[in-house]
């Protein structure tokens, strides 16, 4: 995403045709680095599983080979994966592996996505829907109240000294020690299921939009400012004529960021409250059950989410941005 | 043809009451270093219809008494008045235009929509604002533009789309704060030239910020030489140009003879510092 921090640079030359070159020509980078990543993985899998397909070798009689004077646990990863090439395809196809190969996680991925209907415990998108709505319902909460403090700290002096630092604290302390707490004391006052996952989704998600839409609204130069005030403006004009317009290039990369952290958010929040779906469950429960390739496939899910989540941002930024005219 | 000297015009010839009037103007910024006074003692009357040039030296106050005279400084002594008001109450009632160096267009509003802007703020009907767009559009040669983004025109352009802005409201008072400061040689020539078209169009008076000598004497009945610490009037020069002044003028021993004075008053204000 590399125009997050370009604040809509670039958007939109009008030749339709070299929009879908450039796109080509980027994909090939991207491509080599996933080919990388992958080749690393794969690379990583035999020696993180070596020593369960050790064991299970030899209490299937079958010889294994370790340095002299040592057993399988204590013999290194690489030692055992160099002495018993024969052992590595095992490595590919454990049903609870230490780390689980590419391919594996794509199986299961494909598994709970296709295979059962939307609505049973079983299907990831019945998880990822659950954890979805936390998260949109939280960006808005959060995205909505990061814009009100915004609008507060660039209007009022007293807000201007004293709200940014408790917004820069508030997101000091770890969330992961915060979301169970706002979980019980929401909980304590009868309110449940959605609200209190997103309460945590907008409290990640309110920062980023409200450090944006700051700078954003001060962004107008001197001579715009100056132009209104020879124009004898009043402050309303003042706002919806220049402030937001032109805070509109930082908003968005202010979104981007906001949406990705109101899922992580969603998914922290379904980890503390014992929640029966969710991303956040099938990884908790993929780790109470050792299910490794289920919560690899969680994680890829909710990568996948986010990165469709951001996609869609930046899709409404690029229209409404070519719409305002920001040309380049 | 003798040039009329009136270095300090406290009895203006004309009858009819100034349209800007300044009386020992001070203005002094309190910075960090100390005072800096940006204007000391200030007095000077503009007439109807004149188009007076301010040229001095960076630092001489030319255009904090421009931003004086749009109420966006605030003097610190002495008096001025803008169409016999106080600058706040002319800018109350939109009693000016003003250009500044950089075009300031709004990127998110096409060029139409940037020259709309004024004329939303005070209320004026969309029928109306349409004419008026065009008009003006017309005026500095940029019809068929309404509809182009700032940012699809070059800084000629755009500083001429400033110009329209400034005059879709129709005031009586340009102030004009170097607004061909950043452009080259020939746009410049070119856009000087529409200006003076445009100002005996319109009759407007016109207070004109500069640093360029041939551009002051090419424009303006009068010239105001300014100089530095404290930023003060050195010397006030009534041109003796006709008031239709094709490009060639420049090449005038009248004109040659007024730019000469110009120069002498910045180099007197630079030595007695």
């Amino acid at each position: 995403m590399s125009d997050v921090t370009a604040a809509g640079a670039g958007v939109g030359r009008s030749a339709a045709t070299g929009w879908i070159g450039r796109r080509v020509v980027a994909l090939g980078p991207v491509l080599a680095v996933v080919a990388g990543i992958l080749a690393i993985w794969y690379a990583a899998v035999p020696p993180m599983n070596i020593h369960w397909a050790a064991s299970r070798a030899a209490r299937a009689d079958v010889a294994v080979s370790v340095p002299e004077g040592q057993s399988i646990r204590s013999a290194g990863a690489w030692a055992l994966v160099l002495r018993n090439p024969g052992l590595i395809p095992a490595t590919y196809t454990q049903d609870k592996p230490r780390l689980p190969a590419p391919h594996q996680v794509a199986a299961e991925l494909w598994s709970t996505t296709a295979g059962p209907p939307v609505t049973s415990n079983k299907s990831l998108i019945h998880h990822a829907s659950i954890t979805l709505g936390a998260t949109l319902l939280g960006f808005v909460f959060g995205a909505l109240g990061g814009l009100l403090l915004a609008v507060g700290i660039v209007y009022n002096r007293v807000m201007d000294a004293s709200v940014m630092p408790w917004a820069i604290a508030s997101q000091t302390i770890p969330i992961l020690a915060l979301a169970p707490m706002i979980v019980v004391v929401l909980n304590s006052i009868g309110v449940t299921g959605l609200v209190p996952k997103a309460v945590i989704a907008a409290y990640l998600s309110f920062f980023p939009v409200v450090v944006g839409m700051v700078k954003g609204l001060r962004s107008p130069s001197a001579i715009q400012s100056d132009l209104l005030h020879t124009y004898n403006a009043n402050g309303w004009q003042g706002f919806w004529k220049l402030r937001l317009p032109a805070a509109m290039p930082f908003l968005f990369p202010s979104l981007k960021v906001g949406i990705a952290a109101s899922l992580v958010g969603a998914i922290i929040a379904e980890l503390p409250t014992g929640a029966q779906g969710g991303l956040g469950a099938r990884l908790l429960s993929g780790s109470y059950y050792g299910q490794t390739i289920q919560i690899w496939s969680a994680l890829f899910a909710a990568a996948i989410l986010a990165a469709v989540l951001v996609g869609i941002v930046g899709a409404i930024q690029t229209a409404t941005l070519k719409r305002m005219g920001f040309g380049r | 043809m003798t040039p009329e000297t009136a270095p300090r015009p406290e009895t203006p010839a004309e009858t009819a009451a100034p349209v800007i009037r300044a009386r020992d103007l001070s203005l002094t910024f309190q910075t960090g270093d100390g005072p800096v006074h940006a204007l000391k003692d200030v007095t000077l009357d503009i007439a109807k219809g004149d188009f007076v040039s301010f040229i001095g030296p960076s630092g001489c106050g030319k255009t904090t008494f421009l931003r004086v005279l749009a109420d966006l400084e605030q003097p610190t002594a002495g008096s001025v008045t803008v169409n016999g008001v106080t600058p706040e109450q002319a800018r109350r009632a939109r009693a000016y235009g003003y250009v500044f160096q950089a075009a300031g267009l709004y990127p998110w509003r096409t060029i139409g929509g940037n020259i709309r802007l004024p004329l939303e703020i005070m209320g004026i009907s969309r029928a109306e604002q349409a004419s008026r767009v065009a008009r003006v559009l017309e005026m500095v040669e940029l019809d068929g533009f309404e509809r182009k983004y700032p940012w699809q025109l070059s800084g000629g352009m755009q500083q001429r789309a400033s110009i329209a802005r400034a005059l879709a409201f129709d005031a009586d008072i340009l102030l004009m704060d170097e607004p061909f400061g950043a452009l080259d040689e020939i746009v410049r020539d070119h856009l000087n030239e529409q200006l003076l078209a445009l100002w005996a169009r319109t009759g407007k008076t016109i207070a004109f910020v500069t640093h360029s000598i041939p551009e002051a004497v090419y424009l303006s009945t009068r010239i105001v030489v300014m100089s530095p610490r404290p930023g003060r009037i050195s010397d006030v020069i009534e041109s003796p140009l006709p008031r239709e002044r094709p490009l060639d003028i420049r090449d005038t021993p009248e004109f040659i003879e007024i730019a000469h004075r110009v120069r002498e008053g910045l180099r007197a204000g630079h030595e007695d510092v």
